[in-house]
C-alpha cells in the first residue's frame, strides 16, 4: 500500500459535512437573544470540513501506520502487552450496561454496582488484600492514591516525622515521581549484585522519619525478591509500610499473594496483568488495594452491599478524599471482569505458570547470544543487556530499530536503569511456541548481523513507514499543532 | 487448555525439556515454600463466551439505562449525539490495541491521531498549545492548578463555588498532600463573588481557578477575574464545556492563561462516568512547564515528516525525584473518539450543537417555569443547564419524573446546602419538542 502522509487538515474543502444532528423542531433565535453579544464568538472554530467518507478513509490509513497486539508480537517489558480478547470488547459495550449516567438514582445502577463490588472482591482474593477501590485511573494515579494513603495512615497515629519513603534504584520511573507528588522526600538505595534489594543498605535508612517503601516483585529485572518476607519485616518494624507495585502481576497469580508476602497496599493494572486493550496510551484502569488497618482510608465512594442493595457509601470519616472525578474508568472495569469470568481459578493460574514458562524458555535460547547479567530463574520477564561482547559498536537501541524491519514490536529498551544498554523481554502467556521461536531466530539473527554488518542495524528501520526520527529537532523546533 | 493460551501439552514438554526443567512448579523454586498459596483461587469455574453474555445482560437489565427513558441529566456528564463512525474506527484494533507510541516508526497513526487532536483542542480554546489528554476532567484540573503553583513558585489557589463540585473535592484531596492551600470563593445569584474574590486573591496566589459555563450552566463574566488575577501575577485557569466552545468566546480571548475541561461530550459515551478524558491547553510560553504527554511534528533521515513524543525531558521517568507530576498515560483511545467527533462535526457542526443546546434549553426553562410552580434559581445567561426551584423536595420531584420514564435533573442540595430544592436540568441536542413538553407537564402535576 502507499504511504500515507496526510494530516484531517489537510484535505478538507470549504462546506464539506459529516455530521447528521436530530431533526429539528426547536431551532429558533438568534444567539444574541439568548446569551449577550460581549459572550459569542465572532469567528468560527477553525476545525475540519470534510464529508464522512473522508473521515472514515482518513483514519483507517492512519491505523494502517500502527502497530498492535492484533498485528504481531509485542514483547514489551513491564506492559504485559498479551491478547485482548474480543468478547471483553462486545460485553462492555452492551447498551443497558455503557449508556448509564453516573448520577443517576443508586436504584437504578444496580447491575453496574454489583459488577464493581465483585470486581472489588475477586482483586482481593487474587492479592491477599482485604479491600479494593476501584477510583484511580491508571497505575500511576493508583500509585499515588496509595501513597496518599499510606500519608494518612502515620498521620491519624500522630506519626508526623514519617516523610520519605524507600525507592530501589531498579523501581518504575512512576514510584520517585508519585512518592513527590505525594508530597514525600526519596530516599533511594542501591540493588546488590542479583538486582535485589540489598538488606544492608536497606537497614542502613530504615528510621522513624521512613513511611514506608515501594517495591515491584518479581522486580523490574524479572526476579523474584525471595528475601521479600524479611524486607517486610524489618520495615514493619521500623514503623514503616511495604506498597507493592502491581506492574509484575502475571507472573504470580494463583502461586503467591502481596497480601500474603506482609504488603499493605497495592496497585493492580487492569490494562496489563487483566488484559484490557492499551489504547494507545489509555485509558488504563488502577484499582488499588489495602489490608484492613488501611480500609478507612480508601477513597470515597466506597461500593458497599446492605442486604441485596448496592450503594455508593460517602460516609467515611477517615477518607483521603475523592482523588477523581466520578467512580474510576467503569468501561475498563467491565472488560477485566469479563476477562477473570472467562479465566476462572485454573485460568488465571495457567496465565501466570505460562508467562513463566514462556520467558525462562526465550532467556535461555537468548542467553548465548546476548549479555545475560543475572543467570537464574526468572519470572514472566528478563532483562539482557544488548549484544554480547565487548566490541558494542551497536547499541540496543539499534537492535530494537533491526526488529522493526522484521516486524515486531521491540522490547522495552534502557529500563531497568541498572542494566546497562537493558532489552527487557516480557512474552505474555498469549504467544505460541512458533511465535516465540520465530522472535529468538530473529534475534539470534539481529545478533549475527551485528557483528558482520553493523552498519544495517545503524540505519534500521528500513521499511516502516518513517525512518528513524530526529527527535532532538522535534524539542528544540516544537511544533506542536498544524497551521496553514 | 484455554483459548487464550496456545501451549499444548507437547509445546510445555519441549520447553521445559530445553531448560532442563521437569515441570513448572521447577520455575518456581524461587519463591518460599512458605510464602505460597496451597490452595486453588475462589473465582469459580471458566464461563463459557455464551454464558459470560448471558450473565453480562442480567447484569445489564438490574440497570435502567437512559435508553429506557429520557434523560435530562448532566452536571459533567451529558447525552449528546455521537456520530455512528466514532465506534468504527475507534474498533479498529490497530488503534486499540497498541501501546504508548514510544517507537514511533510503527506509532505514526496515534502519534499523527494525538498531533490532529492537540491541533484542535488548541483552536477550540484559543491557546497555542494541548498536551495529548489527561485521566479526566478534575485530575486535569488539579494538574493546572499544580503547574501554576510550581510555575509561579507560590503555594495557594483559589477556587470559585461554582466551580464543578468533584474538581473540588479532588482538588483539596491532592493539594493537602503537596501542603498547598486552596481556597474557595462565594458565589452571588449563582456567579463568582468578584468583590470576596478580590478579598482572597493575593501576592501568594499561584492561580484562580473558575469554570465557563459554570458548574450551574451559567456564562459568567471572566473580565474582572481576569484583571484580579493578573494584577497579583497569578495564573488564570478556565474549566470549560468544549462544546460551548462552538458559540462562546474561546478562554484564550478571554486572558486564561491553562484551558482545562472534562471531554466526555465529545463524542465518548456516558460509561457510569468513565473512561472519559481531561484536556488541557495552555500559551506557547509555557508548553514545556506543562504536564502529560505532547507530540511534536520533526523529520526522518530521509527529511519526511514523522511524528514523535517530544519534551519528554518533563517526563516523570526522567525527572525521578523532582517530578511535578507523576501523569503517565493520556487516554488515547478516549481522545481519538474526540478527535473523530471534531471533526465529524466540523466547524459548522459544533456551531449548531451548541446552538441547538441554547435554543432547547431556554425553551425548557421558559416552559417549565412559565405556571411559577417553579421558578429560576438565578438570573444569568446560561448555555444547556439552567437551575430551578419550589417549595418541594427536589429528591420526591425527581422520584415522580422517574416513574414517568424522566431521568430529571441534578438535585443541588447534595453540595449546596443553601440551594435545598434546586434541580438542574441539563438539555442537550438530542432532546427533542416533545420530550421537553412532557418534563414540563409531569412537573407540573406532581
Amino acid at each position: 500500500m502507499k504511504a500515507y502522509d496526510q494530516l484531517i487538515f489537510e484535505i478538507c474543502k470549504e462546506g464539506r459535512t459529516a455530521y447528521s444532528l436530530p431533526n429539528c423542531d426547536l431551532c429558533n433565535g438568534e444567539m444574541s437573544e439568548f446569551i449577550p453579544n460581549a459572550f459569542l464568538r465572532v469567528h468560527e472554530v477553525e476545525l475540519p470540513e470534510v464529508s464522512e467518507v473522508d473521515v472514515i478513509r482518513h483514519y483507517t490509513n492512519l491505523s494502517n501506520l500502527n502497530y498492535g497486539v492484533d498485528t504481531g508480537f509485542y514483547p514489551l517489558g513491564s506492559c504485559t502487552m498479551k491478547y485482548n480478547p474480543k468478547i471483553n470488547e462486545d460485553v462492555a459495550s452492551i447498551k443497558g450496561l455503557t449508556d448509564i449516567h453516573p448520577y443517576q438514582p443508586e436504584e437504578t445502577v444496580q447491575g453496574a454496582l454489583e459488577m464493581m463490588y465483585n470486581l472489588g472482591n475477586m482483586l482481593s482474593e487474587i492479592s491477599g488484600m482485604d479491600k479494593t477501590t476501584l477510583q484511580p485511573a491508571a497505575g500511576a494515579h493508583g500509585e499515588l492514591t496509595g501513597l496518599m494513603i499510606i500519608k494518612a495512615y502515620h498521620e491519624s497515629r500522630g506519626d508526623v516525622k514519617r516523610k520519605k519513603i524507600i525507592v530501589p534504584d531498579s523501581a518504575h520511573g512512576t514510584n520517585p515521581a508519585t512518592a513527590a507528588v505525594a508530597g514525600f522526600e526519596i530516599v533511594e538505595i542501591q540493588s546488590d549484585k542479583n538486582g535485589a534489594v540489598d538488606i544492608d543498605a536497606l537497614k542502613a535508612v530504615l528510621n522513624d522519619e521512613i513511611a514506608g517503601l515501594m517495591l515491584t516483585n518479581p522486580s523490574t529485572l524479572g526476579l523474584f525478591e525471595k528475601n521479600i518476607k524479611w524486607i517486610a519485616d524489618l520495615v514493619h518494624e521500623a514503623g514503616g509500610l511495604l506498597y507493592y507495585d502491581g506492574a509484575n502481576m502475571n507472573a504470580i497469580m494463583g502461586k503467591v499473594r502481596p497480601g500474603d508476602m506482609g504488603f499493605d497496599v497495592m496497585h493492580y493494572n487492569l490494562h496489563k496483568t487483566f488484559s484490557t486493550p492499551h489504547g494507545g496510551g489509555g485509558p488504563g484502569s488502577g484499582p488499588i488495594g489495602v489490608k484492613e488497618h488501611l480500609v478507612k482510608f480508601l477513597p470515597v465512594p466506597v461500593i458497599d452491599k446492605k442486604e441485596d442493595q448496592y450503594l455508593l457509601n460517602y460516609d467515611r470519616p477517615d477518607t483521603i478524599g475523592k482523588i477523581k472525578g466520578f467512580y474510576g474508568n467503569y468501561g475498563i472495569m467491565l472488560r477485566a471482569y469479563a476477562y477473570i469470568l472467562t479465566m476462572g481459578s485454573e485460568g488465571i493460574k495457567e496465565v501466570s505458570e505460562i508467562a513463566v514458562l514462556n520467558a525462562n524458555y526465550m532467556m535461555n535460547k537468548l542467553k548465548e547470544h546476548y549479555y545475560l547479567p543475572i543467570n537464574q530463574v526468572c519470572k514472566h520477564e528478563f532483562v539482557l543487556g544488548g549484544v554480547g561482547g565487548v566490541l558494542l559498536e551497536v547499541s540496543t537501541l539499534d537492535v530494537a530499530k533491526r526488529l522493526l524491519d522484521y516486524g515486531y514490536h521491540p522490547p522495552t529498551i534502557y529500563f531497568p536503569l541498572i542494566v546497562n544498554e537493558a532489552l527487557m523481554i516480557e512474552p505474555t502467556e498469549t504467544e505460541s511456541l512458533e511465535t516465540i521461536d520465530g522472535f529468538i531466530e530473529t534475534m539470534i539473527k539481529i545478533a549475527k548481523e551485528a557483528k558482520e554488518d553493523p552498519q544495517i542495524l545503524k540505519s534500521a528501520p528500513h521499511n516502516t513507514p518513517v525512518k528513524r526520527i530526529d527527535e532532538a529537532r522535534a524539542a528544540r523546533n516544537l511544533i506542536v499543532k498544524w497551521e496553514k | 487448555m484455554h483459548r487464550y493460551i496456545p501451549n499444548t501439552e507437547v509445546d510445555k514438554k519441549l520447553m521445559l525439556d530445553s531448560m532442563g526443567a521437569k515441570s513448572i512448579e521447577d520455575l518456581f523454586e524461587d519463591v518460599p515454600k512458605e510464602l505460597r498459596l496451597n490452595r486453588a483461587l475462589n473465582l469459580g469455574t471458566a464461563l463459557s463466551e455464551t454464558d459470560l453474555t448471558k450473565h453480562m445482560h442480567a447484569l445489564a437489565n438490574k440497570n435502567k439505562s437512559m435508553n429506557e427513558g429520557v434523560s435530562f441529566l448532566g452536571a459533567g456528564a451529558y447525552d449528546h449525539y455521537i456520530p455512528a463512525i466514532i465506534k468504527h474506527i475507534a474498533s479498529r484494533s490497530e488503534f486499540f490495541t497498541a501501546y504508548t507510541p514510544y517507537q514511533p516508526e510503527i506509532s505514526q497513526g496515534t502519534l499523527r491521531v494525538i498531533f490532529e487532536y492537540q491541533t484542535m483542542i488548541s483552536n477550540l480554546t484559543g491557546m497555542d498549545v494541548a498536551n495529548a489528554s489527561m485521566y479526566d476532567g478534575p485530575t486535569a484540573c488539579v494538574e493546572a492548578g499544580m503547574m501554576a503553583c510550581a510555575n509561579t513558585r507560590r503555594k495557594s489557589v483559589v477556587v470559585s463555588k461554582t466551580v464543578h463540585p468533584e474538581v473540588r473535592k479532588v482538588m483539596h484531596t491532592y493539594m493537602k498532600f503537596r501542603d498547598i492551600e486552596v481556597i474557595e470563593v462565594d458565589m452571588a445569584d449563582g456567579v463568582t463573588d468578584i468583590e470576596k474574590l478580590k478579598s482572597v486573591v493575593e501576592k501568594n496566589t499561584a492561580g484562580v481557578i473558575v469554570q465557563n459555563p459554570n458548574f450551574f450552566g451559567i456564562i459568567e463574566d471572566l473580565t474582572e477575574v481576569e484583571k484580579i488575577t493578573h494584577e497579583n501575577k497569578g495564573m488564570l485557569i478556565t474549566y470549560v464545556d468544549p462544546i460551548s466552545l462552538g458559540i462562546l468566546k474561546a478562554p484564550g480571548e478571554l486572558g486564561a492563561d491553562i484551558v482545562v475541561g472534562e471531554g466526555q461530550s465529545l463524542g465518548n459515551g456516558l460509561n457510569f462516568g468513565g473512561p472519559y478524558l481531561g484536556f488541557m491547553a495552555t500559551k506557547s510560553k509555557l508548553a514545556r512547564k506543562m504536564p502529560g504527554r505532547i507530540v511534536g511534528q520533526s523529520v526522518d533521515v530521509d527529511r519526511k515528516r514523522a511524528f514523535v513524543l517530544t519534551l519528554q525531558a518533563r517526563e516523570q521517568h526522567i525527572r525521578r525525584f523532582k517530578a511535578t507530576s507523576n501523569i503517565c498515560s493520556n487516554q488515547g483511545l478516549n481522545a481519538l473518539m474526540a478527535t473523530i467527533y471534531l471533526t465529524t462535526m466540523g466547524k459548522k457542526g459544533l456551531k449548531e450543537v451548541a446552538q441547538r443546546c441554547v435554543q432547547k434549553s431556554h425553551y425548557a426553562c421558559n416552559e417549565i417555569t412559565k405556571s411559577g410552580k417553579f421558578k429560576p434559581l438565578f438570573n444569568q445567561p446560561f448555555f444547556k443547564e439552567f437551575v430551578v426551584t419550589s417549595d418541594m423536595d427536589s429528591e420526591n420531584v425527581n422520584k415522580n419524573l422517574l416513574k414517568n420514564g424522566i431521568f430529571g435533573g441534578y438535585e443541588l442540595g447534595k453540595d449546596y446546602p443553601e440551594l435545598e430544592n434546586g434541580i438542574m436540568f441539563a438539555v442537550t441536542e438530542k432532546r427533542t419538542k416533545n420530550e421537553i413538553d412532557k418534563l414540563s407537564s409531569v412537573l407540573e402535576v406532581i
